[in-house]
């Protein structure tokens, strides 16, 4: 080898030499390679794993569809529409919730108001809680954003339910509406984890509110796999959510619309009920306003007009509003009367009263009176001097007890929130509360309906029901949730004798069924369908001695607010009652719309049938244990 | 072991000669450990041929008939042609700061008609072979001359520079690493070597404040402190330690890996293709792997030490250090024990250009391993 010098030997052992210590340094360092994956495989394998399952497994709460709320032939009046909804992660939003909100702005419209809305509640929530940016999408506006997903990092598309009520405002008082949790809600002992469910919606109002354990349901979980953008991947397993029950009410929807377009927007009130037992048939108040506004969301002009609106279409009249019952407070002094031995009581009405120096007037008291009154004719013509002077006998204390019994003056314990307790004094109350002693003058007041006594139009009805059919009846709305059939209020016999009952019964039937009766022009004149009633008035303005004077002025020709409101209680079938109803028109006493009202929708309920038709669910216990369940 | 044992005597060899001369075992190694790359890139994918394992397939097979072609080429032809790749490979690399594109922010790529080509990657091989040249022809006394050794440094740092600033953190070290580790092969004397090291590390001081970009200073940040930003730069690390940790001693099974399929990983099919590896098939799996590499590393030391002459031994021993520092940076760097650079795993991470540039390497190796009894004059060497 010749080409093979001294220098080329020396050059190759240095070369053999360092290449071994740098092939011993790169077998140390693969082993340090070797023992770091030890470090991290086997040591720490264990931590690394939870970590990797957390990264990739989210639990999700799964909201439960709402139970349904049928009438009581099952007609839906509150059920489950789809929702096409878009929500927000803050944490997975790169760039920031404001530039994700810029972006999402860009494929669908969002108004500076949502934006507000939705920083307020990334705000108020932890950073991986989604919460709602824009939701009830067309599908269109849903596509768009689904097509632009890669895009919007934290955005998450999401098809929820949403409460519908088909008949809008119709049943507004009566079903109330759903509406997003607030604090006060979050306050007040519910834990369901349902609550922190971006979107979540609890009944606020009515049966919504009142039965929204039942309808709620119980929250589903699911157990899936996300990727790093925190996408679903895949369900690993879940427990499914129950849903909320279904409840079957004792209204019929039709009877309800009936009763509604006879109240034509005025500010009035009516209630039909099962005289017999007391189920409601029909509970209107008007005007009403559209549950799903509050859930789509009330803007604030919404707002403001349901609130000044001086027909006041949040109050639910029917069971908040306290009127004093005028002269349909009559036949439950009627009944205190033959209870206390003054069913033979005679009267001569002159017009007037003169008790001391003061002279309590008859409606009629321009006419010179009613005459001769006895207690069938009392209630017939409305005779106030008749009953002042019931009330002068009686005293406060036996009228305050007939009253209460006949279910007057007290919460008849609906199943609906917002029931106002109404009042009938007594002559410790006012001792109590005022300092001075119940005068007699009171009583006569009393007497007509008017002074301290006031009623809500849910009570008149309860009160007529009782009347007509000798029993203490009390409202009930709610027949079945789920499964389970509701207990009806024991309806025991009423203290009172037959011959009350048969007085003032016959009185009733005088009033639309006689000539020379109140309110006969407004009978129901097709045999076996007759109604027996009794008309009032309440005062709503203090009628000064000077006015009475110059003469009263006109309701016509007063403002409306200050005009009298027109009350009206009957019940039918004259022979075997079965139907009772209340209805009060506020400030319209002119041409009796609520005597018009309650004929009408009387007649509607017995023509149609209402209490023979068959039910989806049997209305009697006796008949349930045989039943199979709803139709 | 042969029955032609001393062919590669012969002055000249037929190339059926040499094909029988060539490793193949060491040919079979490096496919197995393609394989294990297809295998991952068809997982990452979610179980698909596309977008990935397909594509390096192809590229795979392209690699190895050019690793057969290299291997059957003359060393001296090699030889002959390592100033004139050197200077093209310098060349593109000025080129590319001024026409090369961009890819996730530095400028790598330059287009040659339909050809995507990366001049770091040329010049990773380019260098070795002109350093090998240079250093046939000195003697040991030679490179330590102060005068002989400028000459390397600025081979080495030229294209350091010009690859530092594309910006490249990751070749510009492994340019580096091969250059000095040839002169230290090569002969280089300690009295040059300590202080060179004490150098280094009173420069790192100064290369932080004035050299490096700010999205590397930011990477050296996140490695120490990966937690400190989890969900952003800390990312990488954080999750694919979680990755590789979380296969256990036997791993989750293969197409099981949920970390890089749930996009927990970005650069999944690339840098951090291993993670997938590790996470699918555990410790067991991992060590395997780690093994293979080592026998690969470990042939190309040995063919180096049967070289003879100094040009061979050292293209051999560049060509396998240059093997092993992208599989420590790669590996350093998905475990979290440096932090990270933009550098594949040889023969695993996808990429067409990366995977072309090591069976490349690797037929250059083989080339020496056939022409290892060819002798070339030590005066071949030196400049010219």
């Amino acid at each position: 080898m010749p080409l093979f010098d001294r220098k080329d030997k020396s050059r190759y052992a240095t070369f053999t030499r360092r290449t071994l210590m740098m092939s011993g340094g790169m077998g140390a360092v693969l082993c340090l390679l070797g023992g770091r994956l030890y470090q991290l495989q086997i040591r720490d394998g264990a931590l690394y794993r939870v970590a990797s399952e957390d990264n990739r497994v989210n639990e999700r709460l799964v909201a439960p569809p709402r139970g349904r709320i049928l009438d009581r032939f099952g007609v839906e009046l509150a059920n489950n529409r789809r929702n096409y909804r878009l929500l927000l992660v803050a944490e997975q939003a790169q760039g920031g919730v404001e530039a994700a909100l810029d972006t999402i702005g860009h494929v669908i419209q969002l108004t500076d108001q949502q934006k507000k809305r939705v920083l307020h509640d990334l705000a108020i929530n932890k950073r991986f809680v989604p919460v709602v940016v824009a939701e009830n999408l067309s599908w269109d506006e849903f596509a768009l954003i689904n097509q632009h997903l890669p895009y919007l990092p934290g955005v998450q598309p999401d098809v929820g339910e949403t409460r519908a009520y088909p008949f809008g405002d119709e049943l507004s008082h009566l079903l109330g509406y759903v509406a997003p949790v607030s604090m006060d809600d979050k306050n007040t002992g519910d834990e369901d984890p349902l609550l922190d469910l971006p979107g979540f919606r609890i009944g606020k109002r009515g049966i919504e509110k009142s039965f929204d354990a039942e309808v709620r349901g119980v929250a589903g979980a699911s157990r899936v796999e996300v990727n790093a953008y925190g996408r679903v991947i895949r369900e690993l397993s879940s427990s499914p959510a129950h849903a909320g029950k279904d409840l079957y009410l004792t209204i019929d929807r039709e009877l309800q619309h009936f009763t509604d377009q006879q109240m034509t927007a005025q500010s009035a009130a009516c209630i039909v009920m099962d005289a017999q037992t007391g189920d409601v048939l029909a509970l209107s108040s008007t005007p009403g306003f559209d549950p799903n506004l509050f859930n789509v969301g009330v803007t604030q002009a919404q707002w403001q007009g349901l609130m000044t609106d001086d027909h006041k279409p949040l109050i639910n009249k029917a069971l908040s509003g306290e009127y004093p019952p005028g002269s349909t407070f009559k036949p439950a002094m009627a009944m205190a009367a033959v209870q206390n031995g003054l069913s033979n009581l005679q009267v001569n009405c002159s017009g007037a009263l003169q008790l001391g120096n003061h002279q309590f007037h008859c409606w009629a008291w321009k006419k010179g009176g009613h005459g001769h009154v006895d207690l069938k004719r009392g209630i017939a013509v409305s005779c106030d001097v008749f009953f002042y002077e019931v009330a002068r006998r009686l005293g406060i204390d036996r009228m305050h007890e007939a009253a209460t019994q006949l279910g007057l003056g007290k919460r008849t314990g609906i199943e609906i929130p917002g029931e106002r307790p109404g009042f009938m004094p007594n002559s410790e109350w006012k001792l109590r509360r005022t300092g001075i002693p119940w005068q007699v003058g009171d009583s006569l007041s009393a007497g007509i309906g008017q002074g301290y006594v006031t009623t809500t139009p849910l009570q008149l009805c309860t009160y007529v029901a009782r009347v007509a059919s000798g029993r203490a009846v009390s409202p009930r709305l709610v027949h079945v949730v789920g499964n389970d059939r509701q207990p009806r209020p024991v309806a025991e016999a009423l203290p009172f004798s037959e011959e009350a009952f048969a007085k003032v019964r016959e009185g009733m039937n005088a009033v639309t069924n006689e000539p020379g009766g109140t309110a006969y022009g407004f009978r129901i004149a097709e045999q076996g369908l007759e109604m027996a009633g009794k008309t009032g008035t309440a005062q709503v303005r203090v009628i000064t001695k000077a006015e009475r004077g110059s003469g009263v002025k006109k309701n016509s020709s007063l403002p409306w607010a200050l005009r009298d409101h027109g009350l009206f209680i009957g019940f039918a079938p004259v022979a075997a009652p079965r139907y009772a109803c209340a209805c009060i028109t506020e400030h319209a006493s002119d041409g009796h719309p609520q005597v018009v009202i309650v004929r009408d929708v009387l007649r509607f309920a017995q023509q149609r049938n209402v209490l023979g038709l068959r039910t989806a669910y049997p209305l009697n216990a006796a008949s349930a244990d045989s039943a199979s369940g709803p139709t | 072991m042969t029955t032609r044992p001393y062919a590669a005597a012969k002055r000249t060899l037929s190339v059926i000669d040499k094909l029988y001369e060539v490793n193949w075992g060491l040919v079979l190694l490096i496919s197995l450990i393609a394989c294990v790359g297809f295998a991952m890139l068809y997982s990452v994918a979610g179980a698909s041929f596309s977008p990935w394992a397909g594509k390096q397939m192809a590229y795979f097979a392209a690699g190895l008939v050019l690793l057969v072609v290299a291997s059957v080429t003359d060393i001296r032809f090699w030889m002959s042609i390592a100033y004139p790749a050197y200077v093209v490979s310098l060349i593109l690399l000025v080129a590319v700061m001024f026409v090369g594109h961009s890819a996730l922010g530095a400028q790598r790529w330059i287009s040659v008609g339909p050809i995507e080509i990366q001049p770091s990657e040329l010049m990773k091989i380019a260098l070795i072979l002109a350093l090998a040249r240079f250093l046939h022809g000195l003697s040991v006394e030679d490179i330590s001359k102060p005068l002989r050794l400028v000459i390397p440094l600025v081979m080495i740092a030229m294209p350091a520079y010009l690859v530092l600033k594309q910006p490249n953190l990751g070749t510009t070290i492994i340019l580096v690493a091969d250059g000095v580790s040839l002169l230290f092969l090569a002969g280089l004397s300690w009295w040059w070597i300590a202080p060179a090291f004490g150098g280094i590390a009173a420069a790192v001081p100064l290369a932080w404040r004035f050299f490096l970009h700010d999205y590397q200073k930011q990477r050296v940040m996140t490695f120490l402190d990966p937690e400190s930003d989890a969900l952003g730069a800390g990312w990488n690390i954080t999750q694919a330690k979680i990755a590789i940790g979380s296969g256990g001693v036997s791993g989750k099974g293969f197409l099981q890996g949920t970390q890089s399929r749930l996009n927990f990983l970005p650069e999944k099919h690339s840098d951090f293709i291993i993670t997938n590896f590790a996470e699918e098939f555990g410790f067991a799996g991992s060590i395997a792997l780690l093994l293979l590499f080592a026998i690969v590393i470990g042939y190309g030391v040995q063919i180096a030490a049967s070289a003879r002459s100094q040009f061979g031994r050292l293209v051999a021993m560049g060509l396998t250090l240059n093997f092993f520092f992208y599989i420590l940076i790669n590996g350093a760097m998905v475990m979290g024990l440096i932090p990270v650079v933009g550098i594949p795993m040889p023969l695993i991470s996808y990429g067409g250009t990366a995977m072309l540039s090591v069976m490349f390497g690797f037929g250059i190796l083989m080339s020496v391993h056939v022409h290892r009894q060819v002798e070339i004059p030590r005066h071949s060497g030196g400049i010219i």
